[in-house]
């Protein structure tokens, strides 16, 4: 693509990771979660083949690692529902919520604008779906777009 | 301690334990071949140990259940929540057991065939992390309390098998079948979920029993029943429905369609608890009896017609799959048209009931062996077309063997297992109307001549030069095959075991829609 297509998509892509990462991180107080933050940044990266090309995106990015990501994730999810068992709890059990820390400030009955620093073991899950869909949707879409053929290479191929 | 700690959390492990399996899969993958195989088998062989122990918990205790991530697991029904389950709720009564075990058995043994029939293939670490996936997802639909956490199973289940029917592509046609079936069970998804949300704003409720304790048979909730028994009939290939059986059974490789058979029996499962525990008698139990009795008698009549004329073995198999449905929904449907009627119930309702349902037993495992047996052919001569074959007998006697007796139990022979549930029905619908009876024998006698032509032509004769050199079938497909051909002629022979422990208390469970509300909701 152009200068100008490269030159927008370098301003927007940090853009669209951070929109991205905040409904990741704000998924159990907003609408949104895991999945649909994942799904926003693996957006950036449509937005980078776009501008850039399959075959130079493939050179940053691998599927190796785009695979490693989604085996993360949904390791992370799994393992964060299992360590309940550890504490003696049932599965998926909430061992977090209201224990202080990071993710454990209580919540007070009634209305509030809403605590980022709350929610348990829930925003540990939205993180893990986050880079599980990051990881799947990115890689859905270089297998979607590894037919393209550069811009010039059509050219060559017509004449 | 390791074993009061499964008999606590069975229900939560019977999903967790093929989770981790499959999320682990590929990483597993990375250190060796043998590595894999030997987690994907342990994986396996855990679940279905859990699932045998959460079984005998259910026999012996009655319905069990799960609370995720509540304080307790046996703890409902929060005590600031109004009298509502807000969790998602594992429901596991003995109907739940008997699917439980289904799963089990029929998953081993095509893992155990499929460490040496897949091993050619190439991306087998996508393979087994498909497969385990499809094992939690039929663990999860039949154990759940939870509407709309059976939904999710579904999906899980779907995305799977679509997956895994796609795995060989084979120049593109897998491909097709694939998406012709995820097409299908997207659309029969959606359906499902239009359901959940008509009982979602009529009842304020997600989780199974207090939809089944709200329940009034408005206008809603008929067309919710409708839209459910279009898309779970769909799912278990009832006949007007069936066309995407054929393609994705015999596209699949052998051990995922075995696997897939007890898919659709999943689904199957789905719609008699939807008939059963969220309706009961509040529907017209005549009226709904005989749709699903006759939808039973056109796949028994349609599958068994159309299998007939096939040359490829697996889609033949696939068109006997769709038959033999009909011999459940047939059972079962007598058993609803005579829902209510004590009496009726008592003298063929019941035992119209238990044949269906010790049918799908028995279905998921002679027709996951043919599957099997159809796989190890193939395995060896690489081609699925009848006139090619030829004269097999002479170098695969094991398979030989173990094909007689699926091809002997679907057709209904005795002493096999098919034999046993199918006189079931026979005996319980020539009462309740003696033409069915009539058009179910039929039906078993085609099946029989089908079988008849298909054994014939894959191995009698001389001896083929091209297959001169073929060999038995490796030994882990032998042991798959075997597990499931024994447990076929053990059940044939002492069908009384298995219909007293098992099936009587599943069908008791079915149509008890007092006992299953009481269970979760406390209180008689």
């Amino acid at each position: 693509m152009s200068k100008l297509v490269r030159f927008a998509a370098d301003i927007l892509y940090p853009v669209v990771l951070i929109f991205g990462l905040y409904i990741v991180a704000h998924g159990h107080i907003t609408p949104g979660g895991g999945f649909q933050g994942g799904a926003v940044i693996a957006t950036g990266v449509a937005l980078v083949i776009v501008a850039y090309g399959y075959r130079e995106v493939t050179q940053w990015i691998g599927k190796g690692g785009l695979m490693a990501r989604e085996v993360v994730g949904l390791l992370g999810f799994i393992g964060t529902a299992l360590v309940a068992f550890i504490f003696g709890m049932p599965f998926f059990y909430n061992y977090l919520a209201g224990q202080g820390g990071l993710f454990g400030v209580p919540v007070t009955y009634g209305p509030n604008p809403g605590e980022l620093n709350t929610g348990g073991t829930v925003p540990l899950m939205n993180f893990a779906v986050g880079i599980e869909v990051w990881g799947g949707l990115a890689l859905v879409i270089l297998y979607l777009l590894s037919g393209l053929v550069p811009h010039d290479d059509h050219e060559k191929e017509g004449s | 301690m390791i074993l009061e700690f499964v008999w606590t959390h069975a229900p939560a492990l019977l999903v967790a334990i093929p989770l981790l399996g499959a999320f682990l899969c590929p990483v597993i993958g990375k250190i060796s071949r043998t590595t894999r195989t030997a987690w994907v088998a342990g994986i396996m062989l855990v679940s279905a140990i859990v699932a045998f122990i959460l079984a005998s918990r259910v026999l012996t205790e009655g319905t069990v259940l799960y609370s995720f991530g509540a304080f307790d697991p046996t703890l409902t029904i929060p005590m600031d929540s109004g009298g509502i389950p807000i969790r998602i709720i594992f429901t596991v009564d003995a109907m739940s057991a008997f699917m439980d075990i289904i799963c089990a058995t029929v998953g081993f043994s095509a893992i155990a065939y499929s460490l040496s029939a897949e091993s050619r293939n190439s991306g087998l670490e996508g393979y087994y992390t498909l497969f385990l996936l499809m094992v939690c997802g039929v663990f999860g639909m039949v154990s759940t309390g939870d509407f709309f956490n059976f939904f999710v199973f579904l999906e899980i289940l779907s995305m799977a098998s679509a997956g895994i029917i796609a795995y060989r592509v084979d120049g593109g046609v897998a491909v097709e079948a694939a998406i012709k079936y995820f097409v299908l069970s997207s659309v029969g998804a959606i359906f499902v979920l239009f359901a959940i949300g008509i009982y979602y704003g009529q009842y304020d409720a997600l989780n199974m029993a207090v939809i089944a304790s709200r329940i009034q048979w408005s206008t809603l909730d008929m067309i919710a029943l409708v839209m459910l028994v279009a898309a779970l009939a769909m799912k278990c290939g009832a006949v007007p429905m069936h066309f995407w059986t054929p393609d994705a059974y015999s596209m699949a490789p052998s051990s995922a369609t075995a696997f897939l058979v007890v898919a659709s029996q999943a689904s199957l499962y789905g719609l008699f608890r939807v008939l059963f525990t969220f309706y009961n008698v509040t529907l017209n139990a005549a009226t709904m009896g005989w749709i699903i009795i006759i939808l039973g008698v056109l796949s028994m009549v349609v599958g068994v017609t159309m299998a007939i004329p096939q040359k490829d073995v697996k889609r033949l198999m696939a068109y006997h799959a769709v038959s033999q449905t009909g011999y459940m929904l047939l059972g079962v449907g007598v058993g609803l048209a005579v829902l209510g009627n004590q009496p009726l119930m008592e003298s063929f309702g019941y035992m119209a009931m238990s044949g269906g349902v010790f049918h799908i037993l028995n279905h998921a495992l002679y027709k996951g062996l043919l599957f099997l047996t159809a796989g190890a052919i193939f395995y060896r001569i690489g081609t699925r077309n009848l006139n090619k074959m030829g004269g097999l007998g002479h170098n695969m006697k094991w398979t030989m063997i173990f094909f007689i007796i699926g091809a002997l139990a679907i057709a209904g022979i005795p002493p096999l297992n098919g034999f046993a549930s199918k006189l079931m029905i026979y005996e319980s619908v020539f009462i309740f109307n003696p033409v069915l009876a009539i058009i179910a024998m039929v039906v078993s006698i085609l099946t029989l001549a089908s079988f008849v032509k298909v054994f014939h032509s894959i191995f009698m004769g001389p001896q083929l030069p091209e297959y001169a050199g073929v060999k038995e079938a490796p030994p882990s497909m032998l042991l798959g095959m075997g597990i499931l051909a024994s447990l076929a002629v053990i059940f044939g022979l002492f069908p009384d075991l298995v219909v007293t422990t098992l099936v009587n208390p599943a069908v008791h469970a079915l149509t008890d829609q007092g006992a299953y509300i009481a269970s979760v909701l406390g209180g008689a």
